[in-house]
């Protein structure tokens, strides 16, 4: 048994003139080789780069599915694809952009960042870590599955009873979708607790709770707001399953169960959803912006608290989504008060990074343009939602296309403007390679013209009464100018994707070297290699300000920020646990090697949920066992990671 | 800031709250307790959209869920003890207050199998059977869940893997133990005592 102090004073030192520790990290952190050492990693950066190239991938096959529906819908009484492709193009279409590509690219950058921006060495727990990327990619297979055997789901991504029961969908379109959110939404909270300890325990030293980067706030926020939202979704999926196979009575009215409850269920966790989706995406803005100001953020303060009571607010506005359905006047009157008074604080940031930009002196790259129109489109998609706040204009306004232009100017203009600009924001640190600044500042001005020819329509499309999920229109009810318009622009948008998936390859073979900082930024994961070592940082450093690498440039207490001096912890794989308030250093903690265990786990489940879906309940079984047996083998108390007492007693 | 990181001796690996490990199970109980949270708001909801009427005719009476609650509760006691003889290294003691912790969680198993048995209705049988089979099969799931963890917690005690201070996984395991029980009081209320109250 190897023994492990039970207490150690980390040593204070300067690199200058501790050479050997470097090559010591790179032996103890270096990863094992070929596709086996892929599979068993643990390594923060590599899983962050998977989960933003994954999700990239379904934002490619949603867009795909998009565009055969734009096609559809170009012109009336067009028969490219018949009704019930129509209804799976866009139930899948909206379960990929939502489910799969929204939160994973933005669990992405935050998983790759988080580390590097707090100062540590990888997450607080890599074996979860890579375990929650496993569980994304196989929950999203198992989903698409149903495509290949011609049952994907076909009522929606919000999937409402008593179209989604046996008796009115009886393949197993349904059941995929039921069984593949509860897969995916272990995902989704293994992540969740995996981000929210990292912010409260692995700070670097002296980075207090006011000086954390916004983007960690952000997705801290929602990650504690998919603990308590997506318990919701799951069981109601579940239910529905239940409903479905075992022949219970939640959601059957003939039978005392109750239709409405899908929607509540549902709701409770989709609309908290909404924001889980964007206050990461504005966290990456916030901490990026600045950036290309040249100046500190306007309003950390009330950005970050901000960015809290919209999430709390977000818990309690679920029922604007059911304003037709004939629930009581008091309802619809508070319902409609809290979704009012939530843009105060969700609008807090448009003013912080209007003045930011305002007052600073803004450098116009490609970032820089993106983060812009994100800003605009922001504006855009409030307004439409204000509008359909209001009780009597969503009666009026549901779903139409007004409501399709209005998710997409948020989800698009929030989500996607901001992730196209963070890409270009920090590919040089993951890469050590500059992304091309002329190729893509046209491809943003051909993807931001393209968007909005594409969406802008869309609210005059419902303003003149076009439904929403209806695979044709007929003629001359004068909505033929408006569809084409609205499909010649999502050509557009779908060219300048292309061309910025071309600038991204292209960035791949670049020659030009980034640098370690190549924006002049102030975070911390700029003093660190491009791409960073496996270790991130060779000592742990101090903090004693929110700028670390602009202090003597900001008035304050000057340059404290050393690069080269920090604690040592190089005694096997190491990190620094500090407390979550003050970051005072609190635990030295042993970090796992990589290992099998989370894919293997993965495996297991994939297997049960495959047997539950084909009503093979042996094998069902088997993989319950299996996944138990795995995670009994994960948890077992290893002496490497000071899990052990020394002297057996 | 720099005299501050100097000379401060800190615990090597999972000790005690310092462990993430930790951190890690309050959160698990955090979305845990909101799943719980929907399940009793699913059946309140369905409960007050129905009336009175939605109640079976026979209420659910205490003559097994009542002994068996406090079976429950002081299952939670022993794994109190449990977690303090290990804090003071007592690991063969610990490892008895934990198998007895889940000899009492196995024993509630098996009363809830037999007040199963004895309902006039099944899952499938109405709204409220599919929704007092789901809440207490769901309940029942994490008590089972948890009997292993105490067995494999009595196990690894007993192996002399842990001591007084390296004993992380004992508290992990005691935090979610007590709020499995903590559940059961909310589903004991919610399910059993309310329905004589004349809400739900």
């Amino acid at each position: 048994m190897t023994t492990t102090d039970y207490d150690r004073a980390p040593r204070l030192v300067d690199l200058g003139s501790h050479g050997s520790l470097v090559g010591n990290l790179e032996d103890i952190w270096a990863p094992k080789p070929g596709l086996y050492g892929w599979i068993v990693s643990v390594d923060h950066k590599s899983i962050g780069i998977r989960y933003i190239v994954t999700a990239f991938i379904f934002l490619l096959v949603g867009g795909l599915e998009a565009m055969v529906m734009r096609f559809q819908l170009a012109r009336p009484n067009e028969r490219l694809v018949t009704p019930e492709q129509y209804n799976e193009l866009f139930s899948l279409h909206g379960i990929t952009m939502i489910f799969l590509y929204a939160l994973p690219v933005l669990s992405g950058f935050s998983n790759y960042l988080f580390p590097l921006v707090l100062g540590a060495r990888d997450m607080a727990f890599p074996r979860l870590n890579a375990f929650s990327y496993w569980v994304y990619l196989a929950s999203g297979i198992f989903l698409y599955a149903s495509l290949l055997v011609g049952a994907a789901p076909n009522d929606g991504w919000f999937n409402y009873v008593p179209y989604a029961l046996r008796a009115y969908n009886p393949g197993p379109n349904m059941d995929f979708y039921a069984l593949g959110m509860i897969f995916l939404g272990i995902s989704t909270t293994v992540g969740s607790v995996n981000f929210v300890v990292t912010f409260l325990r692995m700070r670097a030293p002296g980075m207090t709770i006011d000086r954390v980067p916004i983007l960690t706030w952000g997705t801290t926020t929602i990650s504690v707001g998919n603990l308590l939202a997506v318990p919701s979704v799951s069981l109601a999926f579940f239910l529905l399953w239940m409903d479905r196979q075992f022949g219970t009575h939640f959601f059957r009215a003939e039978t005392g169960g109750q239709p409405l409850l899908w929607q509540h269920l549902f709701w409770m966790f989709a609309h908290p959803w909404v924001y889980v989706v964007v206050l990461p995406a504005m966290g990456l803005v916030s901490d990026a912006l600045p950036f290309y100001c040249r100046r500190p953020l306007v309003g950390y303060t009330a950005v970050v608290v901000g960015t809290i009571t919209t999430m709390v607010l977000g818990f309690g506005v679920w029922l604007h989504h059911m304003f037709a359905t004939g629930i009581p006047f008091m309802a619809l009157a508070f319902f409609s008060g809290a979704s009012f008074i939530i843009t105060i604080p969700s609008s807090i940031a448009v003013f912080s990074w209007v003045a930011t930009i305002w007052t600073g002196r803004p450098v116009i790259t490609t970032a820089f343009l993106y983060f812009a129109g994100f800003i605009s489109m922001f504006v855009i998609g409030g307004v439409s939602g204000v509008a359909t706040a209001a009780v009597a204009a969503d009666l009026q306004l549901t779903d139409t296309y007004f409501v399709v232009a209005h998710l997409h100017y948020v989800l698009i203009g929030i989500n996607l403007f901001a992730v196209l600009g963070a890409l270009y924001v920090w590919f040089p640190k993951m890469t050590g390679r500059m992304l091309d600044e002329s190729l893509g500042k046209l491809t943003f001005w051909i993807v931001f013209i393209g968007f909005n020819v594409a969406f802008f329509p869309m609210h005059i499309t419902g303003l003149l009464g076009m439904p929403r999920r209806i695979y044709t229109y007929p003629d001359g009810v004068g909505w033929n100018a408006v569809n084409m318009i609205s499909t010649i622009g999502s050509v557009i948008l779908a060219t300048g994707i292309l061309l910025y998936v071309i600038v991204v390859l292209k960035g791949l073979r670049s020659t030009e070297r980034a640098g370690d900082n190549p924006w002049d930024a102030s975070s911390l994961e700029w003093a660190t290699l491009s791409p960073p070592p496996h270790y991130n940082f060779a000592v742990i450093p101090y903090v004693t300000s929110r700028h670390p690498l602009w202090e003597s440039r900001l008035p304050g207490q000057g340059a404290m920020f050393r690069r080269d001096e920090g604690l040592a912890l190089a005694d096997g794989k190491e990190a620094l646990a500090t407390t979550a308030i003050e970051a005072i250093p609190d635990a030295i903690l042993k970090m796992p090697e990589d290992t099998a265990a989370p894919f293997i786990v993965t495996l297991a489940m994939s297997i049960g949920f495959t047997g539950a879906l084909m009503h093979l309940w042996w094998l069902a079984g088997a993989g319950a066992l299996a996944s138990a047996l795995g995670i009994l083998v994960w948890l077992w108390p290893e002496a490497e990671l000071a899990q052990r007492a020394e002297e057996p007693q | 800031m720099t005299d501050a990181l100097r000379y401060r001796e800190l615990p090597v690996g999972s000790i005690g709250h310092r462990a993430n490990g930790w951190w890690g199970a309050l959160t698990l109980i955090a979305t845990e307790a909101a799943l719980f949270a929907y399940l009793l708001f699913s059946y309140y909801y369905v409960a007050v959209q129905n009336g009175r009427d939605w109640l079976p005719a026979e209420l659910p009476g205490f003559k097994l869920a009542g002994p068996n609650t406090i079976v429950l509760v002081v299952s939670s006691v022993l794994v109190w003890l449990g977690e303090r003889a290990i804090k003071r290294g007592a690991a063969r003691i610990a490892s008895l207050w934990m198998a007895g912790g889940a000899l009492l969680g196995a024993i509630f198993v098996t009363v809830q199998y037999f007040e199963w048995s004895s309902k006039a209705f099944g899952i499938a049988t109405s709204s409220y059977g599919s929704l007092y089979f789901t809440i207490t099969g769901f309940h029942m799931m994490h008590v089972i869940v948890g009997v292993v963890v105490l067995l494999t917690l009595a196990a690894w005690s007993a192996l002399g893997y842990f001591d007084s201070r390296r004993n992380a996984a004992v508290s992990a395991g005691a935090i979610y133990w007590h709020f499995v029980d903590v559940v059961w009081l909310a589903i004991f209320t919610s399910l059993y005592v309310t329905p004589h109250l004349g809400v739900g």
